[in-house]
């Protein structure tokens, strides 16, 4: 095991360099101004911007920027962004606790919810529960988030005055009524978020409860005179949560990338923000650390994955 | 009534602005002193403010963009302000305006000398001086530095400290705007001792920029940059009844739609900026509002169309849209009529209607100088190429000879009416696209729409607006107070092509003798009056060869405030927030 995951770590160099090679080769090669906003400002001549971009080191060639960039990456610099003229780490970190708040929660909400609800939808195959369930389910995961999150705020912001829409960094929880504050303004985009995910999810292991349920090692638990509750919880759901628990660590990267549509709509600082405000800005430093660290955790939670499922799975053993 | 008395009274009293001494005196601003009201510092809670871009960075000298230099300006404070009417007003570190009737300006118009008020200090305490001025001309002129505002220091011969509060600035030349240098937006003071050592290439990188002392009215508490600043009270503000809030806050991100909102539906905070959203949805969100009210205003910027005089054919390889190529029909023989056509066939007044609501967000013009009467030329209004008449431009392309074919595409020596014609990706922009599509083909041209990304727009990428290759763009810029500037960027000297790598303002390649000289006579002349008089020159000649086609005068502040907010004074010359020292909020 221990040397299957040397192996694995090795074989994530090569890949990772190569991600970060396509990444910062496209963002080079596309085109967009991080200065683009001053185009049309008459104080800010063209020659003023080009000495700008001197500055921000954008008139040396692409592929000496990428070598300069690779080097400050191996030494853990991502380099300044250059719209913010801030180390890139500290804008993530400072955005990181945002976006685990409110797309973390969403994540984990979604998964807690969606085991019981597709554990219940197998059992009682086609009963209410079930029909209710799977329409649910197929909202959840066919309408776009964009357009649930601007209902959310038309009916439970501008008509009831529930919930703000506009996400406060700055609240801090320190009491009751602060922590209250909190989930008030968090709620909107973790429904929208939880949502989608507890959808998916549910389908998911409904399907694979479905498979196992009829499987003579359910039929032997039952003959065993164990109780329904326990055939369940014990044997079927056991053996179906395998491939989910893979799925579910297969999606944590996502939850670490944020949310850019929903953390957009609400204005919550998170990393997906940023990501699509430093795309329009062409800020490429930025981009270039969020993608590549994106890869970086792919590729990390792809080993867990198969690690965890060696682990869970005993017919599993990796040489 | 009576409170408003009562409040210009108590305004005078306090006040450091110069209503009294200096106002009578031609060019300087009017709107010196803003109507305020009778409060104490520290009167009031929170003030809310919303912007849909995030300020990223808040010193003005290391700016990206209008976020920035709004978020900046609680802090940051230049000499002088430009006031509403586009002259210079003193709500800043100056003690009054300089003109020659006091003589802080030379009667050859090229030495300003400023006086700083009194007992200035900086939020730490620490007082200012005529050394921390001197010390920011140097960072803006510095080129290693790269401060996006250094174009104002151009023409600056020195800028001298003659003593501890007196600055006097010299121009290589004499000048019509004495104030270039310390007045508006883009020249606020630096602190000597912060930025002392962020000169030069780690100018950017520098973090007293994400932590800048200034004379403001408020300080910084924190700032998470692209996302939100606070601010509190700064104690050592020099005017001790204001500001009015006890600590600020303004939140970036999101869009304008949610923005105005927030405004006009919710009341969840007390400014939105730039509300730039579709008029009839806008108008239908101010309409009801019990919360809210919209603030808008008419400004310098003109959405217009620009006319490509080179060939950007792309057979031509690298002489593509170069000056020295000639564009096929908007540039050949018969290329002012051609032009005057597409100009006849312009419906701008639709365009302002429809879709700027008629004066909400913006109304239709056919002017490229605008922002102040002084300037704007009443001549346009009865030329024939304002005015939108299908049948005459039909007239005008069938008596000289270019004729329909069987696709309806006019046509003559074998050169078709054929346009290609980008913007930027906006909803607004590409219903503009879709009706002036309709207008022109309906005299005979074929248009193909393309709708570019901004970022890419406004870049020195092949498809950039600069570069022009194609045969028609449409954007908005606008002119600063320093009109000579604005008009310069259609001489013959400013033609964007490959040898200047496209940075120069002439994106039409442009280039008329008579134009130039005009343009070259502003420079020299110091009389405002006459000034203005070449400067309506100058558009009249732009509108009547059809170099632009105007269509909108767009309004630079379109803005929301709550219905208790006072004190706000629209101005489209400076910051948004120029006098947020009198913001206040009744009950």
């Amino acid at each position: 095991m221990g040397r299957y995951i040397i192996r694995r770590l090795l074989i994530a160099i090569p890949t990772l360099l190569v991600i970060s090679f396509v990444v910062y080769a496209i963002l080079a090669l596309a085109p967009g101004d991080p200065l683009s906003q001053f185009a049309t400002n008459p104080n800010v001549p063209p020659e003023v911007r080009e000495r700008i971009r001197e500055q921000l080191g954008l008139n040396q060639p692409w592929h000496i920027r990428y070598v300069k960039w690779l080097l400050a990456l191996v030494k853990g610099d991502f380099g300044y962004s250059f719209m913010s003229h801030l180390p890139v780490i500290n804008l993530l970190i400072e955005r990181l606790p945002n976006t685990l708040a409110v797309v973390g929660v969403a994540y984990v909400l979604g998964v807690a919810l969606a085991v019981p609800i597709g554990m219940i939808s197998a059992v009682k195959r086609y009963s209410i529960f079930d029909h209710l369930a799977t329409t649910f389910a197929f909202i959840g995961f066919s309408v776009p988030t964009f357009f649930t999150g601007l209902l959310l705020i038309i009916l439970f912001s501008i008509n009831l005055h529930w919930f703000p829409f506009i996400y406060d960094s700055t609240l801090k929880v320190r009491d009751f009524a602060s922590l209250i504050d909190q989930m008030k303004q968090s709620i909107m985009p973790i429904i929208v978020l939880a949502l989608f995910d507890t959808a998916t999810l549910a389908r998911y292991i409904r399907a694979e409860m479905l498979e196992h349920l009829p499987l003579d090692y359910v039929r032997t638990a039952r003959g065993k005179g164990i109780a329904e509750r326990l055939v369940v919880v014990r044997h079927v759901l056991r053996n179906s949560l395998i491939p989910v628990v893979t799925l579910v660590a297969l999606g944590v990267p996502a939850v670490f990338a944020g949310a850019i549509v929903t953390e957009q709509i609400f204005r919550v600082p998170g990393i997906g923000e940023l990501l699509i405000r430093s795309i329009n800005d062409s800020d490429t430093p930025v981009v270039a650390a969020i993608v590549f660290l994106f890869a970086v955790l792919v590729v990390l939670f792809n080993l867990i994955a198969d690690v965890l499922y060696a682990v869970l799975d005993p017919r599993i053993r990796y040489a | 009534m009576a409170l408003a008395v009562t409040a210009s009274i108590a305004l005078a009293a306090c006040t450091n602005t110069p209503s009294t001494g200096t106002s009578p005196s031609p060019g300087v601003s009017a709107s010196a002193s803003p109507a305020a009201g009778t409060f104490t510092r520290g009167q009031g809670g929170e003030l809310k403010i919303l912007y849909w871009q995030a300020p990223t960075i808040l010193n003005t000298h290391q700016a990206t963009g209008t976020k920035d230099y709004d978020a900046s300006r609680l802090i940051q404070e230049p000499l002088a302000s430009w006031g509403v009417d586009g002259k210079p007003a003193a709500n800043g570190l100056a003690k009054e305006i300089p003109t020659v009737a006091n003589g802080g300006v030379s009667s050859d118009f090229t030495t300003v000398t400023w006086k700083l008020i009194d007992g200035l200090k900086w939020s730490d305490g620490t007082a200012v001086t005529a050394d921390d001025v001197v010390f920011t001309s140097k960072y803006m002129a510095d080129e290693a530095t790269a401060d996006p505002n250094s174009d104002f220091m151009t023409g600056v011969k020195s800028v001298v400290a003659t003593n501890p509060t007196t600055v006097t600035v010299t121009y290589s030349a004499p000048t019509a705007n004495p104030y270039q240098f310390g007045t508006g937006g883009g020249n606020e003071i630096l602190q000597k001792a912060q930025f002392e050592k962020c000169l030069g290439a780690k100018a950017s990188e520098c973090p007293e920029n994400l932590k800048t002392i200034g004379t403001g009215p408020y300080k910084l508490t924190e700032f998470k940059s692209g996302d939100v600043v606070t601010y509190e009270i700064n104690t050592n503000y020099r005017d001790a009844k204001k500001p009015f809030f006890k600590t600020v806050q303004f939140k970036g991100g999101g869009d304008a739609l949610s923005a105005a909102r927030a405004v006009f539906q919710t009341g969840d905070v007390d400014y939105g900026w730039n509300l730039q959203v579709e008029a009839p949805v806008l108008k239908s969100l101010i309409q009801g509002s019990t919360k809210g009210d919209y603030l808008g205003k008419a400004s310098s910027n003109v959405e217009r169309v620009n006319v490509n005089f080179a060939n950007p054919d792309p057979a031509l390889g690298d002489q593509r849209s170069e000056p020295t190529t000639k564009h096929p029909f908007f540039n050949g023989p018969d290329g002012l009529i051609v032009r005057q056509a597409l100009a006849m066939a312009t419906d701008r007044a639709t365009i302002g209607d429809q879709l700027y609501g008629n004066g909400l967000t913006g109304t239709s013009t056919c002017n490229q100088l605008l922002g102040n009467d002084d300037w704007t030329s009443k001549n346009t209004a009865s030329m024939s190429v304002c005015k939108f008449d299908v049948a005459a431009a039909n007239k005008l392309l069938d008596d000289n000879g270019w004729a329909k074919g069987s696709d309806g595409v006019r046509a003559k020596g074998g050169i078709k009416l054929s346009v290609l014609f980008a913007t930027t990706v906006n909803t607004l922009r590409q219903k503009e696209q879709d009706i002036l599509k309709a207008n022109w083909e309906a005299i005979g041209f074929k248009v193909e729409l393309r709708s570019i990304s901004a970022g890419v727009f406004f870049s020195n990428a092949a498809d950039g607006a600069n570069r022009f290759y194609y045969d028609l763009s449409m954007f908005t810029n606008g002119s600063t107070p320093d009109i000579t500037g604005y008009m310069a960027g259609w001489t013959t000297k400013q033609i964007a092509q490959k040898s200047n790598n496209w940075n120069q303002n002439n994106y039409h390649r442009y280039s008329n003798p008579a134009y130039d000289a005009i343009v070259e006579q502003m420079r020299t002349t110091t009389d405002q009056t006459k000034l203005n008089q070449l400067g309506i020159q100058a558009n009249d000649i732009l509108i009547k060869d059809v170099v632009v086609i105007p269509l909108v005068n767009r309004f630079q502040v379109a803005s929301g405030k709550s219905k208790t907010l006072q004190g706000t004074n629209l101005n489209p010359w400076d910051s948004e927030m120029w006098n947020i020292a009198d913001w206040y909020k009744t009950p």
